[in-house]
């Protein structure tokens, strides 16, 4: 038995390039079928990347002001565990500091997302079949998608090196490789993952997860000690990069790691793609009742997106508790430094630091709400498209009764993963919940107004759906780095959460917020509207 | 007899694709009505028109005496509908989306429903993509069947099912005639059809081109005829209706339109015939006659194939 079973994994080494066989034509159609998406990615990125130096050199001018800041990190564990530790105070340093993370992870999410759409998804879409039966090795596939996260991250590490190398060609290099090598972790990672379960969507998640905690390591680390030496800081690929301190003395010797565990994933994944069928997962789906329980519409689309839900609402809840366990520490900012005390007594104490941090944090989980909603919305055009809504329609149930379903798991649950944020604040931070829970509610217009695009755009024909997407990511883009680059005012304005009253520690302004809370229900009216007026897509 | 399909110059375009121009079909209560084209000759279309999914550019579309966009959903009630490629939820169980598709009718026959599962062999706790090809129709097929409705929809239902499950088919679309229930069937199998089907309809490129019962389809089409006779064949060639006359000796082998049988038949008994076979057309050179374009080109192909 263990004879055959070893002559017949060997057998395919005779003709060892066979394996591999249409590895350049698959990789020549991933990179066709994400000509838009990949471009995008990279540009956002290497965007985010390149502005920061001129930003930085807008908010410490001169040396000293960076050397100021270079003695408060030192002191402040908070935002140490934010953004991580700076080793140099260059600019070129301090761009590697505060983006580096950042840009790193995103990289990580645009290698997961492309990895597995064009391994998982297509096994689960069934299109691998169809490929796989023509002149296709069986490494090809996955040898493919990984080429493709390489070329990605190839050239967004090449924008990177060449935009920054004249901050020193050395650091630049660095940066670029760092956020490059962190991407391909994770591609491999994503490669991993992809083999042991069935769904694509869940292959995204767990990935995703990997790298949330990846990046709660590394604060974990970086909150300890101020030169990143920490254990739990190597644990996370997030550590390596800013252990490789960029521009400040760089120390080569760490880029052998990320080759390490690239080249030891990747070799696990492709155990793994060899020990199964196409198809087929290491986790098995388990037998279901052989009666069912559902029996409305709305029950259907909360069994479909409860999975989701509760991912989102465990996520929603750590990311309150760990800034808020971080929002003391940011407080203390201020440190010895009694120059600094008296300026933020002035400008409203210890309270009025404390709130502008929380207030700051809350909105990014606010932006990043927007995205649950559009994903969530965006199930009604993905049970269209999939042809699955056609029979579900073709019974007693009406075209607004099976968008409501999804539009209150989309809605309500987007208000329960606010709550569930600022409950984790309290969990934290200790003080000042009901503040805390209103500035996490006010988000929720905003974050439905964006919904109500994406209800709009599938109203309106469920192919375009998919622009909610760049709606939700100009938002993001707005949010996280419009103000750093200067972008006129009319620019921030297009954003709903420009229009937010900025809570804890501001005024509540109940005519933003009442104005973007009827937007968003006219969004939704014209969207349900248009849905009921169109043909059904198959 | 009153209908329970009628639809009228039915138009549908996507751009410029006119995909129905001007289909009329009338199915009539109690009956099983084959609904039958060439790919992409509207059938899925026009069943999706009548369901309310597709709104029609123009055209008149009554089912159960109800407008199929307007009341959809009190119509859809009394309607059941099994597609040709049942899509399924990866994370329910069949038997899970059997009772969801039977509820959101409103209502289903329990006892109806496990005798279904145990005809059609089939594992109600199996998930989504686990269902082969087959299955999955069979999971459509049970919540239909088990359904209590007036009028089924079935857009070929039988693809990928076995021969065996072929037949269990079958019965239960007669115990559904049997109930009084009407039946659309769309379908490539001609057996299948040829079993079932009181009327058919015919369609091609988004017009019916025929509708009738198989006997007066059979009617209008053309019957091969060989005799062996005891004299020399007299005139046959001048006879209306008949083709492609192969005349070898006292035998004659040719195709005569069948309304027009009767004179070919008098003319063998005025030379005496010896043997004679007569063969209706088979349902296949029925369909192909339909199915194909009537332009010159096609009519020549269409004898070689009989020939």
């Amino acid at each position: 038995m263990t004879a055959t079973t070893a002559t017949s994994a060997y057998a395919p080494r005779t003709g060892g390039s066979r394996q591999l066989a249409g590895t350049g034509t698959l990789l020549r159609f991933a990179l066709r079928r994400d000509r838009v998406m990949l471009p995008v990615w990279i540009a956002v990125n290497a965007l985010m990347v390149l502005s920061m130096p001129n930003t930085l050199k807008g908010l410490y001018a001169t040396a000293a002001e960076r050397a100021d800041l270079i003695r408060q990190m030192e002191t402040n564990a908070s935002l140490r565990a934010l953004i991580g530790p700076v080793f140099d105070d260059s600019v070129g340093a301090l761009t590697a500091w505060r983006v580096g993370v950042y840009a790193a992870a995103l990289a990580a999410v645009m290698s997961l997302l492309v990895v597995v759409r064009h391994t998982r998804d297509e096994e689960e879409s069934g299109c691998q079949e169809m490929v796989s039966s023509g002149m296709v090795g069986r490494r090809a596939p996955l040898t493919a998608a990984l080429l493709a996260a390489a070329v990605a991250n190839g050239v967004l590490a090449l924008l990177i090196t060449a935009g920054l190398a004249g901050h020193g060609q050395a650091g630049a290099l660095a940066v670029g490789l760092g956020i490059a090598g962190v991407g391909m972790v994770f591609a491999t990672m994503a490669a991993i993952v992809a083999q042991l379960t069935e769904s694509a969507r869940l292959a995204r998640g767990l990935t995703a997860a990997v790298l949330g905690a990846a990046f709660v390591l590394r604060a974990a680390g970086d909150s300890a000690t101020d030169d990143g030496s920490s254990v739990l800081t190597w644990l996370s690929p997030l550590g390596w990069l800013e252990n490789l301190r960029a521009f400040a003395d760089e120390r080569w010797w760490v880029l052998p790691l990320f080759a390490a565990a690239i080249l030891l994933q990747g070799a696990v994944a492709y155990e793994l793609a060899g020990r199964r069928d196409v198809g087929m997962s290491f986790l098995p789906t388990r037998p279901g009742p052989a009666d069912g329980r559902l029996r409305t519409a709305g029950a259907l689309a909360w069994r479909l997106q409860r999975g989701s839900v509760l991912g989102w609402s465990i996520g929603f809840f750590l990311a309150g508790v760990v800034y808020g366990g971080l929002t003391e520490g940011a407080a203390d900012l201020v440190g010895d430094n009694a120059n600094a005390r008296e300026i933020f007594q002035r400008m409203g104490g210890q309270s009025g630091l404390t709130n502008t941090f929380l207030a700051a944090m809350i909105g990014m989980l606010g932006l990043i709400a927007a995205l649950y909603v559009v994903a969530s919305v965006l199930r009604l055009a993905g049970e269209e498209t999939s042809g699955r809504a056609e029979p579900v329609l073709a019974n007693a149930v009406g075209r607004l009764r099976w968008s409501a379903g999804h539009l209150v798991v989309a809605f309500g649950g987007s208000a329960l993963i606010m709550l569930l944020a600022g409950l984790g604040f309290a969990v934290g931070y200790g003080k000042e919940t009901g503040p805390i829970l209103g500035a996490c509610l006010v988000q929720l217009p905003a974050v439905w107004v964006i919904g109500g695009v994406a209800v709009l755009l599938h109203g309106l024909a469920p192919r375009a759906a998919m622009a909610a997407w760049a709606v939700a990511g100009a938002v993001l883009l707005i949010g996280w780095i419009g103000p750093a680059l200067n972008v006129p005012q009319t620019v921030l304005d297009l954003s709903p959460f420009g229009h937010l009253p900025k809570l804890p520690g501001g005024e509540m302004e109940w005519g933003p917020v009442l104005t973007l809370t009827a937007v968003a229900a006219a969004l939704v009216t014209a969207g349900l509207a248009a849905l009921r007026r169109r043909d059904l897509v198959t | 007899m009153t209908n329970a399909i009628t639809v009228s110059g039915l138009h549908k375009s996507f751009g410029r694709t006119h995909a129905l121009d001007g289909l009329d079909l009338d199915v009539e209560t109690g009956e099983v009505h084959g609904f039958l084209g060439p790919n992409g000759a509207g059938k899925s279309t026009t069943i999706r028109v009548l369901l309310g999914l597709l709104r029609a550019d123009s055209g008149a579309a009554q089912v159960l005496g109800r407008d199929p966009w307007a009341d959809a959903v009190d119509l859809h009630r009394r309607v059941a509908y099994v597609p040709g490629d049942v899509t399924l939820w990866r994370n329910l169980s069949g038997g899970e989306v059997i009772d969801l598709y039977g509820r959101l009718r409103g209502g289903l026959d329990k006892a109806r429903r496990a005798e279904l599962i145990e005809r059609f062999e089939l594992d109600p706790t199996k998930k989504g993509r686990t269902y082969s090809k087959g299955n999955r129709q069979k999971v459509a097929l049970v919540a239909a069947f088990a359904s209590d409705v007036d009028l089924l929809i079935l857009d070929e239902p039988t693809s990928g099912l076995d021969p065996l499950m072929e037949e269990v088919f079958q019965a239960c679309v007669e115990e559904e005639r049997d109930r009084g229930r009407t039946i659309l069937l769309s379908s490539h199998i001609l057996s299948e059809v040829e079993e079932l089907c009181d009327r058919v309809s015919i369609i091609r490129k988004g017009r019916t081109v025929e509708s009738g019962s198989l006997a007066d389809l059979r009617h209008l089409t053309r019957t091969s005829v060989t005799a062996e006779l005891a004299g020399p064949p007299n005139g046959l060639s001048h006879l209306p209706g008949v083709h492609d006359l192969d005349v070898q000796g006292l035998r004659v082998r040719l195709q005569v339109d069948t309304d027009k049988l009767d004179a070919v038949l008098r003319s063998f008994a005025e030379s005496g015939v010896r043997s004679l076979t007569s063969t209706p057309p088979t349902l296949e050179e029925l369909f192909l006659r339909h199915y194909q374009d009537e332009a010159p080109a096609a009519e020549g192909a269409q004898g070689a194939m009989a020939r």
